[in-house]
């Protein structure tokens, strides 16, 4: 969904070109610094400011996941059911972006919602569920993705496999608000017929499962729901006997990178019709020295004891430079994706794209642990 | 001050002579774990420390400015100038220095980061950067290298040859510390040079002239144009612009002795060029050691003088984030005593002091002060004007007599 950033114009030339006057004034007030920089100070959230959001609650979901709701800046242009959002929060005093799943529709109130399952040493995850505090300021982008339900209906399956079920209740949740008086069915759930597959290690760990079972047994959705402790491990092929018209169905799956690949072989077996989405991207554990690409075209194969500063200079490139000893700051170039080593105390730094973003690194002491992407 | 290596020819005591290649490599790699603790510590609370700074700072910037509105009323005036002075100070001091050395880019903040600081002083980041963290920490204190001592117009050691331009050299340190913030931008634009060598012309120079004199309008347009312009309602046109002037002039003035601080006063060594081919990383830091000088005093001076009065702490590890240079500092001075070495460190006043006697020492002809006294005053000053107006013969005889007579006395 897009929605328009920029306010209607209004009034005349003239009043806007006062206007830019005054930004123009208070520009040179307040020089080397912007007037927003002390806008910040007290109005972080309003409109025009980079895009962040205040922490309202966080709702403890298992006991290994929890629902934050956000309350988002002026500019949040809104969201599908089903798209993520990317949020950086500070862990440990350093900002991290990750992107979660929107678990609530459009809301009334103007909140926002993400549900995160604290994975094994997931540093953002464990934060959000464990550490996080209602107050805290985060940073937001809009929300993006194209894994939502067409706004016409039609006959879906969902398979979603542990927190894969965060996009899915976003949409069902819009299409059947559940009130005190049970579960809604608005004009718009006319025409979704929807099965749901979700698989969970067992019930008590399953995100999500109270309300699924109220869908399945308002009639919203049908549930099918799998535990590996009662069920086993659910195999794609078993998929055709859980959901009978399973070819009449468009499927949406979410869920580790496993199970997605095995849909995705069943299905074009099948010539089914798939649309996935994952979050986390597959990641190369550091090793020693690397292959490292620079934008500009250059390739080299680098050992991992050579700084990158120095590899690249015997290979002709012109690299910023300084100290050469990793105290000036000089040499400090984006590291795009891969990791590096600090060679003066092996310390290592990874940048992933899309959760990292790109990270400055000083080129002078650190050299390639795996294969590197490198802004130059 | 003679050069360390100097200090071994004539006799005097080279404090690094009990040395071994063993000690200076285990210095190295004490300090090495020093760092490692403080880096595998940093976290929220020192993130948390460094948002306070700049959110009290920027209150207390537009706090200050907001009186000075009012500031044709005098007790404005005096309250305005004050917290825009102490505002001016933390820009420049605990931000502005320590987040251009890059202290705090392992935030990954894109707003508090090294390669996108700006701050509230006539030197461009970038230029400043370059020539200060890059030359300067590089090589502090060696003669001919790091351009910091005496900023390429003062006599700084007895080796550089006296001449009778060095009597003004007091007169030249005072006018640099009042003006200092317009001195750091011309020296980091090397313009004593550039001019001396005739490459006023290169495009590399006339783009580096053009983005300083960018910073100084804008600078100069906020303080003394929109800021008076703004407080033309109440009738305060010149009081605020006197007020900014202030401000700035209290700001360079405070600035300029901590730095004097840092690398002048009696008691730190410098070095000779060719002492630091090779040089290994232990011997770096021993270097860093000796050729800085620390003020002792309160938390409050600490902040004000950007944690510089942790001078030897920030030498030795230029990146790590300045409010944890305190907790270390003792850690440090272990390592001095361990090896035998001196922490240069003195409470603010005498730190000062003894940078500026050195000056007016250095001003004067080697060994004129020392033999001078009330007695034989006139006389003295009668071969200083010998001095000062002779021909070099003159001066050279003359200035052996001293130097000898000095050695005698001493």
């Amino acid at each position: 969904m897009t929605t328009t950033l920029e306010p209607p114009t209004r009034g005349s030339a003239r009043s806007r070109r006062l206007a830019d006057q005054l930004v123009r004034v208070a520009e040179a007030a307040t020089t080397p610094y912007l007037p927003s920089d002390f806008m910040d100070l007290f109005a972080p959230l309003r409109s025009g400011a980079d895009l962040r959001g205040r922490i309202e609650s966080i709702h403890p979901e298992t006991a290994d996941a929890a629902t934050i709701v956000i309350r988002p800046g002026a500019d949040w242009a809104g969201h599908v059911p089903g798209q993520y959002l990317r949020i950086g929060i500070d862990v440990d005093g350093v900002r991290q972006w990750r992107a979660y799943s929107l678990t609530h529709g459009p809301r009334r109130d103007g909140r926002i919602s993400i549900t995160v399952k604290a994975v094994p040493d997931g540093l953002v995850s464990n934060h959000l569920v464990h550490e996080a505090r209602p107050g805290t300021l985060v940073h937001l982008e809009q929300a993006a993705g194209e894994f939502v339900l067409p706004p016409e209906g039609g006959k879906h399956l969902m398979v979603t496999a542990g927190s894969g079920i965060t996009p899915v209740i976003g949409m069902l949740r819009n299409l059947f608000p559940s009130t005190d008086e049970g579960v809604l069915r608005p004009a718009r759930s006319a025409d979704h017929d929807i099965v749901v597959v979700h698989v969970a290690p067992s019930h008590p760990d399953s995100i999500f499962i109270r309300d699924l079972e109220a869908l399945d047994a308002a009639g919203a959705i049908r549930l099918v729901a799998r535990y590996d402790d009662e069920h086993g491990v659910l195999s794609v092929d078993d998929l055709a006997g859980l959901v009978p018209d399973l070819a009449e169905r468009r499927t949406l799956a979410c869920g580790p990178a496993g199970l997605l690949d095995a849909l995705a072989a069943h299905h074009a077996d099948a010539g089914l019709s798939l649309t996935t989405e994952q979050f986390r991207t597959a990641r190369v554990e550091p090793g020693e020295g690397g292959t490292v690409t620079f934008s500009s075209g250059t390739t080299l194969d680098l050992d991992g004891a050579t700084p990158i500063l120095d590899a690249a200079e015997d290979a002709g490139m012109l690299m910023p430079s300084g100290c050469r000893m990793g105290i000036c700051m000089g040499c400090v170039i984006p590291l795009r994706e891969g990791s590096v080593r600090d060679l003066r105390n092996g310390a290592i730094t990874t940048a992933v794209p899309g959760e990292t973003g790109d990270i400055k690194v000083q080129t002078c002491i650190n050299a390639a642990a795996g294969p590197c992407h490198i802004d130059h | 001050m003679t050069t360390v290596q100097k200090k071994a020819v004539l006799g005097q005591t080279n404090p690094i002579a009990h040395l071994t290649e063993a000690d200076i490599e285990q210095i190295g790699i004490e300090l090495d774990a020093i760092r490692q603790d403080v880096i595998d510590s940093r976290g929220a609370s020192d993130a948390a420390y460094i948002r306070r700074v700049i959110d009290t700072q920027r209150k207390i910037e537009l706090g200050s400015r907001a009186v000075l509105l009012f500031s044709a009323f005098p007790p404005a005036w005096v309250l305005g100038t004050m917290g825009l002075s102490i505002s001016k100070i933390l820009d420049n001091m605990e931000i502005g220095h320590n987040i251009l050395h890059g202290q705090w880019d392992w935030m990954r903040d894109p707003k508090i980061h090294s390669s996108t600081w700006e701050w509230d002083m006539a030197s461009p980041a970038e230029q400043w950067k370059h020539s200060h963290n890059e030359l300067h920490h590089t090589y502090t204190n060696v003669i001919g290298k790091d351009n910091d001592l005496g900023y390429g117009i003062m006599r700084v050691d007895e080796d550089q040859t006296w001449t009778p331009a060095s009597l003004a050299q007091p007169l030249f340190c005072f006018i640099n510390a009042v003006f200092f913030e317009y001195g750091i931008a011309a020296y980091d634009l090397e313009l004593g040079s550039v001019i001396k060598k005739k490459q006023t012309k290169d495009p590399e120079f006339r783009r580096r002239a053009k983005q300083v004199l960018g910073k100084i309008r804008k600078q100069a347009t906020k303080d003394y144009v929109v800021h008076p312009a703004l407080s033309i309602p109440t009738g305060s046109f010149v009081p605020t612009l006197a007020a900014n002037f202030t401000a700035n002039i209290v700001r360079n003035l405070w600035s300029n002795s901590v730095i004097l601080c840092g690398h002048f006063p009696e008691g730190v060594e410098t070095f000779e060029k060719r002492s630091i081919e090779g040089e290994t990383k232990g011997e770096w830091y021993v270097r860093q050691m000796l050729g800085s000088a620390n003020i002792s005093g309160s938390k409050f001076l600490h902040l004000m003088t950007g944690n510089l009065s942790h001078q030897i702490e920030h030498h030795l590890f230029p990146d790590l984030p300045s409010n944890r240079y305190g907790e270390i500092a003792p850690k440090v001075q272990a390592l001095f005593e361990k090896y035998d070495l001196t922490y240069c460190s003195r409470p603010m006043v005498p730190q000062v002091a003894s940078a500026w006697h050195k000056v007016i020492r250095l001003s004067l002809p080697n060994g004129w002060l020392a033999t001078t006294n009330k007695k034989n005053a006139p006389q003295q000053l009668a071969i200083l004007y010998k001095m000062a107006t002779g021909d070099r013969r003159t001066r050279r005889l003359l200035g052996r007599k001293l130097e000898s007579e000095a050695r005698a006395a001493a």
